[in-house]
């Protein structure tokens, strides 16, 4: 009986996302009396006992090299190995775009019942009951999972990592890779920007910006707070912006600690995908713009003045 | 080559959303259903374009649901699907979902499993990967294009921070997003040869569902929005430092 979190590592280190999932996985594991396990497929360069801080225990590490590339099937077969070997009952990933792309496998060969997505600790005073953001991001359920073998993909930025004194042991755990099923023939990253899911801080911006020529000064505020920039719909659709930035009930849905928005009038399938946002500073003309009433904060007045004194004002802070 | 596409019936996108029975069923009174975007603009629009492509393919819709998915199976026909099977269920455990489909998918021997990347209602983003599972097939995720040449398709999928260029050989099972392919509107005539394109319901096969729904609820509203105004941005970098600690 253990819960074991499936570590997501890209260029040899560990996601933050991960972190949060091995948080979370290890309160989990603390809640029910059960030991907390990690899993490590492939190689990292990151020092995997410090895995310890999280909480695990033990770091199990297939380190074949064929398990740096994400092919379903050969993880499948491998996780469903792991499992079996270490007598996990609980699998804990993070609902990035690997844990989407592993966790419903996961749950369908181990006929283990899934959460994906799931925003807190569950609640195992009557089964085994975890919550989840539904109607993306309009409502939440309360899901029982009700099965002995269970899966919980974490979304991000939904939970504290905590940090403490431990060291984990790391062992090998032998698992053949099976033949690849695809191949991966190019990879490309936008380097040096803050991944959107991830990102503490959001700045984003919407059809009040007028065009493509005017996100200077959005990409401006970004850097400054080290965010991440995101934008409406008809943004990416207008192909101002790259199509990953977009954000809402059809695009991507985040939950950073701050949200700030830009010139979008905050359209009910805008709010869906970011009313999780912990605080929402909202910048916009039109004092009737319906985002204000999601708002925590807002200044009614034209973006092309106030987003470059917003900026100014960050940097005057930091410099205090 | 035949092409399976998975449709689910959702919401429309400005649906206020409200629960019913203290809270554990969601309140379909005055709901307009709309075909889940992912699959409609993505999932099923990509198939039409591989079927102009190639004649010869055929476009298989597959839904799991009660009889009112109806109209949303007859407009995604409209749009270019050839025949359709709907699973009469309406559960909502994905497990059970996926094996209902799975089982289709097992006897009629496709070349591609299309799905959208999430459903707008439930967001589980699980069907395609348990489908993908349960065949024993490759699966790629959040795939934002799909070109084929001869047996072998080539799959730009979104990672975290960027994208990645894969390749496999057919049969597999592929959930959209986003850049796969742009929305289209039903035209007259597709409209009226939808209405006479097979539809066959099916019953469900075992299977269980591992999980279950307790209960719902709605976020909690916010406590207002804090004004600042406009020849005062400094006393809002203040408030966010000092009251919000979110810089
Ligand atoms: C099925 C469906 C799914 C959808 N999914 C999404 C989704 O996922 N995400 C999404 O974002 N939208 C989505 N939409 C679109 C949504 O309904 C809105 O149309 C969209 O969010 C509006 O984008 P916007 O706020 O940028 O533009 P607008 O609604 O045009 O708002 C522009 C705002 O900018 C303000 N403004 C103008 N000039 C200035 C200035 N100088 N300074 C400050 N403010 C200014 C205006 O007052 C206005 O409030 C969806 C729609 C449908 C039908």
């Amino acid at each position: 009986m253990s819960v074991l979190i499936l570590i997501d590592h890209a260029d040899g280190h560990i996601k933050k996302a991960s972190f949060e999932a091995l948080t979370y996985g290890a309160d989990i594991a603390q809640q029910n009396g059960m030991a907390a396990e990690a899993l490590l497929l492939g190689t990292v360069t990151d020092d995997l006992a410090t895995l310890g801080k999280y909480g695990v225990t033990k770091v199990h590490q297939a380190g074949n090299t064929a398990f740096n590339q994400l092919d379903v099937q050969v993880y499948l077969k491998a996780i469903t190995e792991a499992v079996n070997a270490t007598g996990a009952t609980i699998i804990v990933l993070a609902h990035n775009q690997t844990g989407k792309a592993l966790a419903p496998g996961i749950s369908a060969a181990l006929k283990a019942g899934l959460v994906a997505g799931a925003i807190a600790l569950p609640d195992t005073s009557n089964g085994f009951v975890v919550k989840k953001a539904v109607f993306s991001g309009k409502a939440f359920a309360n899901v029982n999972i009700n099965t002995a073998i269970k899966v919980i993909s974490l979304s991000p930025n939904s939970y504290k990592v905590t940090v403490g004194q431990g060291i984990a042991t790391v062992q090998e755990l032998n698992l053949t890779p099976l033949p690849a099923s695809i191949k991966i023939t190019a990879v490309d990253k936008v380097s040096g920007d803050v991944p959107l899911t991830e990102a503490d801080i959001v700045v984003s911006a919407g059809r009040g910006l007028k065009g493509p020529e005017n996100w200077g000064m959005v990409e401006e505020l970004a850097k400054t707070l080290h965010a991440a920039t995101a934008c409406s719909r008809p943004v990416a659709d207008s192909h101002w912006r790259p199509h990953h930035e977009h954000v809402g009930q059809t695009g991507v849905q985040i939950a950073p600690n701050l949200y700030i928005a830009i010139g979008i009038s905050g359209a009910i399938q805008h709010l869906a995908g970011v009313n999780r946002s912990k605080t929402i500073v909202v910048i916009n003309k039109d004092a009737e713009a319906p985002f204000f009433k999601a708002a925590d904060y807002g200044i009614v007045g034209d973006a092309f003045e106030i987003v470059p004194k917003l900026t100014e004002e960050i940097k005057k802070m930091h410099n205090a | 080559m035949r092409i399976l596409v998975c449709i689910s019936k959702t919401p429309d996108t400005t649906s206020k959303i409200v629960f019913k029975d203290g809270n554990t069923k969601f309140d379909e009174t005055g709901v307009q259903w709309i075909i889940n975007p992912y699959d409609e603009w993505y999932a099923l629009v990509k198939a039409i374009e591989l079927k102009e492509k190639d004649p010869a393919a055929t476009i298989h819709l597959i839904t799991v649901g009660s009889a009112d998915c109806e109209p949303i199976i007859r407009k995604a026909l409209a749009l270019g699907g050839d025949e359709a099977i709907r699973i009469n269920s309406d559960s909502t455990d994905s497990y059970f979902i996926a094996s209902q489909i799975a089982a289709i998918a097992q006897a009629g021997n496709y070349d591609i499993i299309f799905t959208g990347k999430e459903t707008i209602d439930y967001n589980g983003s699980s069907i395609g990967g348990m489908v993908a599972a349960l065949v024993n097939k490759p699966y790629i995720s959040l795939a934002a294009s799909f070109a084929l040449n001869e047996n072998t398709a080539t799959i730009i999928r979104e990672i975290e921070g960027g994208e990645e260029t894969c390749e496999l050989s057919l049969p597999a099972v592929i959930s959209c997003q986003k850049g796969m392919a742009e929305q289209r509107i039903p035209n007259m005539r597709g409209i009226m040869a939808a209405r006479t394109k097979p539809l066959k319901v099916v019953e469900p096969v075992a299977a269980e569902a591992l999980t279950s729904i307790v209960s719902f609820e709605l976020p909690v509203a916010k406590a207002g929005v804090k004004l600042v105004a406009a020849d005062n941005v400094a006393e809002l970098v203040r408030l966010l430092h000092e009251e919000a600690k979110a810089i």
